[in-house]
């Protein structure tokens, strides 16, 4: 069963990362294939969220290599630096989803799924449009195409920023906590979009704290703590039957 | 001793102060067009990432900033003249001073209207794939916009206000025009009132729009 290294969309090699003083992420090497879900799980200050936006960029690592569907970047001394339009053109090609949502507030629901493909892909409108209202139809929020984010419950404008990712149409997406910052009742209806993403065969790597769902959804748990993958397998080996002490003493918080 | 009032000289010398009226507003537009110009690119001098742009960009804000208007008036129309060799016009000397000193307000006004937008803003906007200058355009400024929109009127009030202080290099707007109608009739009460009372007529209105934009924006955020 185990697949070769060529299937691998997401190459991570000796990552690492510090900010200050501080080792945030220490030689991280981490293979993921196609149309797989990877739960990263770990206490805060782990690096799980550092090590998603190290992905797409959004920080950037201090040594090593990520390599996202055949675009890849070496770090370290003597490397220089991707710049404005290369960093856009890798990022063009990854959905994030934040906790804190970050839609755009002085835009309409259906504008912030716009913006992208008419920005940065520069699509003609009337398709971009079209495509918009199926995306928002997918994630349950046709209705509020013409109302402004501030209208939203923190659920809807979740599944909003899910749809404004997808609409790039995105070879992997990465969510970044994004229940975390919801009412318990509203968890639910966003969890529910990203098994039927899962479902649909979009790489995935999630960032979470649903230990429950982590082990329905992903085909792959990761444990990070202090900057290292401590333990990495299937969701049975990770979070039923933990092998480390810390994945065991940090599972113990939830109940399974 | 009371005083007898005798507005009928006002009404003698309306074009006199007319005239004055309309260059303080020529002024005015001037140095706000400039200025904003001027704030524009202090703002975006202040925001970059390097440090030689950085750095001078402040230390002229700061010149500016820590002057009085005064003080910059005179030495640009008798001071920069001298330094540089070239003979420069009141005009230019005035409308000069007054751009730069309103600029480096209106760029700490633009600078803090641009960080004051959540970081999580640029993110978003990077993670679709936007460059840099597309972030700025479509996302962070629109945004930062609205928020500025009130402090920039309210410094427009004041660079109307600091118009008046061309008068000291002899610009015939309302004040040195008002200075004019004294000496001809030494009827400096009802002169300087009326001039007061027309700086207010036009300024009370405008501070009015600013409290309903701020109001308004108020209920938007």
């Amino acid at each position: 069963m185990s697949k070769t290294p060529g299937d691998s969309i997401i190459e991570i090699c000796g990552l690492s990362k510090a900010f200050g003083s501080l080792q945030v992420l220490r030689d991280i090497n981490l293979s993921i294939p196609r149309g797989d879900v990877v739960a990263l799980i770990g206490p805060s200050g782990s690096g799980k969220s550092t090590l998603l936006r190290c992905l797409n960029l959004l920080v950037v690592p201090d040594g090593g290599s990520v390599s996202v569907n055949g675009r890849s970047f070496t770090f370290g001394t003597g490397q220089r630096l991707p710049g404005d339009r290369s960093l856009s053109q890798f990022r063009a090609r990854t959905g994030m989803v934040f906790q804190h949502f970050n839609l755009f507030p002085h835009m309409t629901v259906i504008e912030n799924v716009m913006e992208g493909p008419l920005t940065v892909l520069r699509r003609p409108r009337d398709e971009t449009r079209a495509n918009a209202i199926a995306l928002l139809e997918k994630v349950g929020l046709s209705d509020k195409a013409d109302s402004p984010p501030s209208r939203l419950s923190g659920g809807q404008k979740q599944r909003v920023a899910i749809a404004r990712a997808l609409a790039m149409k995105p070879d992997v997406m990465f969510f970044d906590e994004v229940t975390s910052a919801l009412d318990p009742e509203l968890v639910g209806e966003v969890l529910s979009v990203m098994r039927e993403l899962a479902r649909e065969g979009m790489t995935m790597i999630i960032v979470t704290h649903e230990i429950a769902f982590a082990r329905d959804v992903g085909d792959r748990v990761v444990f990070m703590r202090d900057g290292v993958i401590v333990e990495d397998g299937t969701p049975e080996q990770v979070i039923s039957n933990p092998a480390n002490a810390s994945t065991k003493a940090f599972l113990s918080h939830f109940h399974r | 001793m009371t005083y007898a009032w005798d507005f009928n000289v006002i009404y003698t010398y309306r074009e006199v102060l007319l005239v004055g009226l309309g260059n303080t507003l020529l002024y005015t537009f001037a140095c706000i067009v400039g200025g904003l110009l001027v704030g524009l690119l202090a703002a975006f001098g202040r925001l970059s990432p390097l440090m030689i742009v950085r750095w001078p960009t402040q230390l002229l804000v700061e010149i500016f900033r820590c002057t009085p208007l005064l003080v910059i008036l005179i030495w640009f129309y008798y001071a920069l003249p001298a330094l540089l060799g070239v003979q420069i016009s009141a005009l230019t000397a005035g409308l000069l001073a007054l751009s730069l000193y309103g600029g480096s307000f209106y760029g700490e006004i633009i600078r803090a209207g641009i960080i004051s937008i959540d970081i999580g803003q640029r993110e978003a906007a990077q993670a679709l794939g936007m460059r840099r200058g597309d972030a700025m355009r479509r996302i962070i400024l629109p945004q930062a916009l609205r928020r500025m929109v009130p402090p920039l009127m309210n410094q427009s009030i004041l660079q109307l206000k600091n118009t008046s202080l061309v008068s000291v290099l002899a610009l015939p707007d309302l004040i040195y025009q008002g200075q004019l109608v004294t000496h001809e009739t030494y009827r400096p009460l009802e002169v300087y009132t009326t001039v007061a009372v027309v700086y207010f007529a036009i300024l009370f209105p405008a501070t009015l729009l600013v409290q309903r934009l701020e109001r308004r924006f108020d209920t938007k955020a």
